[in-house]
């Protein structure tokens, strides 16, 4: 498979990896995939006060495009505020990589990542989620959310 | 040491320089049509043909006159399986393989069911070996046919075709055994293995593509009815001109197979070992799928848990491998070969793939365990899964949506 020079540089020189504190108000953590399906993300951000992140790493377990995907969207949401950074779609994603068609569903899933910290810092905070569950693709936030909280992360 | 290193001879293998050196004549000064009765050239051809005939019957133990020339493995397994039952239809409609047989033979078996045939699929053991067990239990009294492989192209694990051969010749059964990636590389002899039916390749033994044989044994005499039609070459088992070049190519290729299995067979299992025990000791949680005991000298199929396979393929790609992880594939499944031997998905995925053959070095094995531990070891360090095991969390017990 060919890949954009993008998406290789990402890949071989992926920024942003980590792990932040998520048991600190501030961070936010998504958990998105699944082990069985060959791809799991997990992207942390870290919100200030006025609501702009300030912070991102991940983590993923996935194809070259997986861990692309994920690298790109830590850079993006950075300096942007929360909505700002809903508005990033998996199509920008896509666009930017050049991504072939079959691996499209990895920049879905770095969209979900985003989402899915986003709303675990809000319930954190108390504030009612942009995102409801239901329209972060079905049950699978809430399902992977109830996994990390019984698995301590 | 020249990169990038092969380490993908399952896929297929360079021409030895001796098979090449073999064939040039034939495209050239030899370059007639065996099927020439009225001329020398055609006579030299036809030589040349069954010459490569009595190579590649001598390397099974068959007789010459059973080796019908073919374009390669998937025609042979087509001829072997539909010819069979296409001939053999009145005798009966059932027929066995394995859920961890090749395409071609997967696939031909398929198309026979669309036909009205019946097909049992056998489950394979976790160690990838068919229990000869299952075999027994399958048949029925309208079985004509069990196909089942000699070597696994995926993980390289030898079939008990030995015990296997027992049962079907006992029930009068066929047996066809697709012996494509053992041919050459171990023993394999048609008489001990009682098998009926065998397809070989070319490519897979340092010849060259494009060519292969079936074996079609003829006490007792099995019938074939032929897929393709034309002057009726091979007698009637498949017309079409023969491939000269190709076939000196092949006899080349069995003989030298012949005269030096047993020291390459020694040479690449200790290489082989070299990579699995450098693995081994440089990084944890990995996997060897399926028997070490009952494998091709030059397979070792690995997974390194946590870390996606073509994602490590990506980052070692001065080492041509191949993996079962779906990302290598327009499908989002991964290898059912692993599958069927019970292997997770998650493993499924971190697979990957070395073939060792006749040209590697132990210079390109230690470059390759260097290379692979350090980037597994990269990739560990940016995995979610591996992160979480080493906190000690059980991710088998998180409740994983399914995304696709």
């Amino acid at each position: 498979m060919s890949y954009s020079e993008k998406l290789l540089d990402h890949y071989e020189n992926p920024r942003n990896v980590g792990s932040l504190d998520a048991k600190d108000d501030s961070v936010g953590t998504g958990l998105v995939g699944a082990p069985a399906c060959g791809d799991v993300m997990k992207l942390q951000i870290k919100v200030s006060a006025d609501g702009v992140i300030e912070d991102a790493k991940f983590k993923t377990f996935g194809c070259g495009s997986a861990i692309a995907s994920s690298s790109l969207v830590t850079e993006w949401v950075k300096g942007r505020t929360v909505e700002e950074a809903l508005a990033i779609k998996n199509t920008d994603v896509a666009h930017e990589l050049n991504l072939p068609p079959v691996k499209i569903h990895c920049s879905v899933l770095a969209e979900d990542a985003i989402k899915a910290a986003i709303s675990d810092y809000q319930k954190k905070r108390g504030l009612t989620p942009t995102v409801k569950a239901d329209t972060v693709r079905g049950d699978r936030q809430q399902l992977i959310a109830q996994g990390a909280v019984k698995a301590g992360i | 040491m020249k990169i990038p290193i092969y380490m993908d001879y399952h896929a297929t293998t360079p021409v030895d320089p001796r098979v090449l050196e073999a064939m040039l004549p034939y495209f050239r000064s030899e370059f007639g049509n065996a099927a020439s009765k009225s001329h020398v050239f055609g006579w030299h051809a036809e030589e040349a043909v069954e010459a490569g005939r009595e190579q590649v019957a001598k390397l099974i133990g068959a007789s010459s006159k059973e080796i019908v020339w073919t374009s390669g493995a998937t025609e042979s397994d087509n001829l072997a399986i539909k010819g069979a039952a296409h001939f053999y239809k009145d005798k009966g409609k059932h027929l066995v393989t394995a859920r961890n047989e090749h395409k071609a033979v997967l696939d031909s078996m398929h198309a026979l069911e669309r036909e009205g045939f019946e097909v049992t699929f056998l489950d394979v053991e976790r160690d990838g070996r068919v229990d000869p067990a299952r075999v027994k239990a399958a048949l029925r009294p309208d079985t004509i046919l069990v196909s089942l492989m000699h070597a696994n192209n995926e993980v390289g694990v030898l079939n008990p075709v030995e015990e296997i051969g027992a049962i079907t010749r006992q029930a009068g059964v066929l047996f066809h055994c697709d012996a494509v990636q053992s041919i050459g590389k171990v023993p394999f002899d048609v008489e001990r293995a009682n098998a009926d039916l065998v397809s070989i390749s070319a490519h897979k033994m340092y010849g060259p593509k494009g060519v292969g044989a079936l074996y079609v044994r003829r006490k007792p005499r099995v019938r074939l009815v032929a897929i393709i039609d034309g002057g009726g070459h091979e007698r009637g088992h498949r017309s079409g001109t023969l491939n000269v070049p190709g076939i000196v190519g092949m006899g080349k290729a069995c003989e030298l197979a012949r005269l030096e299995m047993a020291e390459e067979a020694e040479r690449v299992t200790r290489l082989r070992e070299k990579l699995r025990l450098g693995l081994e000791k440089n990084l944890d949680l990995l996997t060897v799928n399926g028997s070490l005991e009952h494998r091709l000298p030059g397979n070792l199929n690995v997974s390194f848990a946590y870390v996606e396979g073509e994602a490590l393929m990506m980052a070692i790609k001065d080492v041509a491998v191949s993996s079962g992880s779906a990302c290598t594939s327009a499908s989002l499944e991964p290898s059912y070969v692993l599958k069927a031997m019970g292997v997770t998905d998650d493993l499924a995925h971190s697979s990957i793939r070395f073939g060792l053959g006749r040209f590697t070095t132990e210079e390109e094995v230690d470059y390759t365990v260097d290379l692979v531990t350090r980037k597994v070891t990269k990739l560990r360090e940016m995995s979610p899964l591996y992160e979480m095991v080493k906190s000690g969390v059980d991710i088998h017990q998180i409740e994983w949506a399914n995304p696709h």
